[in-house]
């Protein structure tokens, strides 16, 4: 076979939809009564302001970087908003959330002021890690927010700590940790997976499944197609979440949470998503591994015109007040990209500060031979 | 001062810890129901309950991972690896995420995790099972390393490790468990991390070392002694933070040195102890510093290679003779 055919084919398997032995999750649509039932009208109205201003914030942060403001890796989350907006809303405050590298959301989904996620991303003091995280590294002990980790699957052990220290010390708390499908094939996956269910700790792991590994479609890379179906192995429950409906991401992060909290332990929960930007700002949309014309495919699909529609259907949201609330979210947006820009830099004396937290030890613990 | 064996050392720093602070608890392989590969928790799981000594599966990088997690929101882990060897697989967490939490995240978060475990080579045990890890650990600024020779050390400074904020890690001389020595009873008997002890005080070369590496020095001294040698022995127990002052001053009393390390010496402890006594103290010298470490090779497996493999106390004797220009 020559090497042009063996692209061409490889290229046509990537885009193929999943294969037949993955059966899609049970699903009877729904009414907008059923979907709607239980929620109040001003946490919907919340929710839809949170995914706007997911959205925008990460065009304005596309912008910066296209003008050179944000430096290093940046992956954005614009098509998966539903999925971290939906679920976070179900936790309480003094729940922990944590996740991998495309996590501007999470960050501002558990309440980080949208300055100080740009400013982070501005690599300023006022970020959120004090400039030294970046897009990857965001932290706000404040708000329980745990990063924002580049290590795929390196988050969850660290999320199975975290549910111990809950056990152990006995707190009505639970923490969701979130991962992209690519990590279900590392080790830290079912390491974590088989003690978070043998010691039945509150840990909710979602995965985000928005189909590629960076440019690996997830069939190319799992022998089973079905993340969810990996539960089994470990003897806990699961759920599939519709990653495009901010709702349905909220019941099952919440049967999730009510799940933990009662003592009975983790939840995997798969979230089918979709990114409509690259895997990060320097892989374009759509080329080697999807067409244009997937991608856009899929736009049928935005979580985002999908929630707007339900809430003026049901007149909780008329379509003027999404309006203002879309320029709401780009003045918010717009405001932080602005404080980011005038943060300063970290003061180069930053360099050796918060290494270590007992500095005051005999002996030396720096070996550069510069002048401290 | 009672005399106790290392390893019963390090059970009464476990314990002493674990009686002091509730958060403490230990997590590794079989360190509840069997007491311990190496029997170093002996009896600390019908102390302490199935919450505070935990057996963990077969999952190095999970359990490794879990520790940082609950060292980042509070509680103090003592993670104990059945052997530094299998710590490799945990590497990406002590690494990536022990040692650059409080880094990233702008210091937000403290780690008071300890990994510890033994390390360095047995008898016999192959390629796998045999190496001294603690020069790679300790290439990772964020995190601190100790390696204790001796009973007192070993509790002192695992006793320190456990209440030391900062991710530590404790590399035990798995050859050193039934070493007795004298140790301290009290309960607040801490050795501070970053201060190294003179082994055996001298004036005509200085050997320095760590781990169990120090009993190889002191029986090279020992031989040098008959000879008409005096070598001082200097043990720097702990690896980061590194004792400095101790080393420029036992180079300014002897003026010749040899370096001394289990583990191989490619990157090893002894080449960045070398450096930093040429760009600091290089004018003292009055020979070439000179290393011994264990053969850049893989352990084997057959007897008399993995002799010739060790550093050994005839070696040593041989680098002081030639720093002595003998």
């Amino acid at each position: 076979m020559d090497t042009m055919t063996e692209t061409k084919t490889r290229k046509a398997e990537s885009r193929a939809a999943p294969p037949e032995t993955a059966p899609a999750p049970e699903r009877t649509p729904k009414s907008d009564e059923e979907r709607l039932e239980g929620f109040e009208r001003e946490q919907l109205r919340q929710m839809m302001h949170d995914m706007l201003l997911a959205r925008r914030f990460e065009e304005k942060a596309a912008e910066a970087y296209a003008l050179g403001k944000i430096g290093g890796f940046c992956h954005l989350y614009i098509g998966q908003e539903a999925v971290a907006v939906g679920a976070i809303h179900a936790l309480r405050k003094d729940d922990y959330v944590m996740t991998a590298y495309r996590e501007h959301v999470h960050a501002l989904q558990t309440g980080i002021e949208a300055g100080a996620v740009m400013a982070e991303l501005y690599g300023r003091a006022d970020g959120c890690s004090g400039g030294k995280g970046g897009s990857m590294h965001m932290f706000n002990a404040e708000t329980n927010y745990l990063g924002g980790h580049g290590i795929v699957g390196g988050q969850i052990p660290l999320a199975l700590g975290v549910a111990w220290k809950i056990k152990y010390r006995e707190e009505d708390r639970v923490i969701q940790v979130y991962c992209g499908e690519a990590a279900v094939n590392q080790g830290a996956f079912h390491e974590s997976l088989n003690m978070a269910a043998l010691w039945k700790l509150p840990m909710i792991l979602i995965v985000e499944n928005n189909r590629f590994g960076m440019g690996t479609a997830w069939e190319r890379a799992a022998s089973l197609y079905d993340i969810w179906q990996k539960a089994s192995a470990y003897a806990m429950p699961s759920a599939v979440g519709d990653g495009m409906d901010v709702l349905d991401m909220y019941r099952v992060a919440k049967e999730a949470a009510d799940r933990a909290r009662a003592g009975e332990g983790p939840t995997l929960i798969e979230a089918r998503t979709y990114r409509y930007v690259g895997h990060s700002m320097s892989d374009p949309v759509s080329g080697v591994y999807r067409t244009k014309e997937d991608v856009e495919k899929e736009k049928a699909n935005d979580p985002i015109t999908i929630f707007a529609e339900l809430l003026a259907r049901n007149d909780i949201l008329s379509q003027q007040e999404l309006q203002e609330m879309d320029a709401e979210a780009k003045r918010i947006s717009e405001e932080a990209a602005e404080f980011a820009d005038k943060s300063p830099e970290p003061p180069v004396d930053e360099v050796y500060k918060d290494i270590y937290a007992t500095e005051d030890v005999a002996g030396r613990l720096y070996f550069d031979m510069r002048e401290r | 001062m009672a005399v106790v064996t290392y390893r019963e050392a390090l059970n009464q720093a476990l314990d002493e810890e674990m009686k002091r602070d509730p958060d403490v608890f230990l997590m590794g392989e079989e360190v509840g129901v069997y007491n311990g590969a190496y029997k170093v928790s002996k009896g600390l799981l019908d102390k302490y309950g199935e919450m505070r000594v935990v057996d963990t599966p077969i999952t190095e990088l999970g359990f490794a991972g879990l520790g940082v997690g609950a060292a980042m929101t509070g509680i103090r882990p003592v993670i104990e690896f059945m052997t530094w060897n299998f710590a490799i697989l945990a590497f990406d967490q002590i690494f990536n995420s022990a040692a650059k939490m409080r880094s990233m995240s702008g210091g937000q978060f403290k780690m008071p995790v300890t990994f510890r475990g033994p390390t360095g080579a047995a008898l016999q045990l192959a390629a796998q099972h045999s190496q001294s890890l603690e020069s790679q650990v300790a290439h990772y600024p964020g995190i601190k390393v100790v390696v204790p020779g001796t009973p007192a050390d070993a509790k002192g400074l695992l006793k320190a490790a456990i209440r030391d904020d900062d991710p530590v890690a404790v590399f035990e001389g798995e050859m050193l468990y039934n070493l007795k020595g004298e140790v301290p009873d009290d309960d607040d008997f801490v050795i501070p991390l970053g201060v190294a002890e003179v082994k055996r005080e001298g004036s005509d070369v200085s050997i320095i070392t760590h781990g169990k590496m120090i009993h190889v020095a002191l029986q090279a001294a020992a031989a040098l002694e008959k000879d008409g040698v005096n070598a001082e022995v200097l043990d720097l127990r702990s690896i980061r933070p590194l004792d400095v002052d101790a080393i420029l001053a036992t180079v300014a009393k002897t003026n010749r040195v040899v370096l001394v390390e289990e583990g191989w010496p490619y990157g090893g402890i002894t080449a960045t102890v070398a450096a930093l006594i040429q760009e600091e103290a290089f004018d003292m010298l009055d020979a070439p510093v000179l290393r011994v470490t264990q053969a850049d090779v893989p352990m084997p497996y057959a007897k008399q290679l993995e002799k010739v493999v060790k550093p050994s106390a005839e070696l040593v004797v041989e680098k002081v003779n030639r720093v002595l220009y003998r």
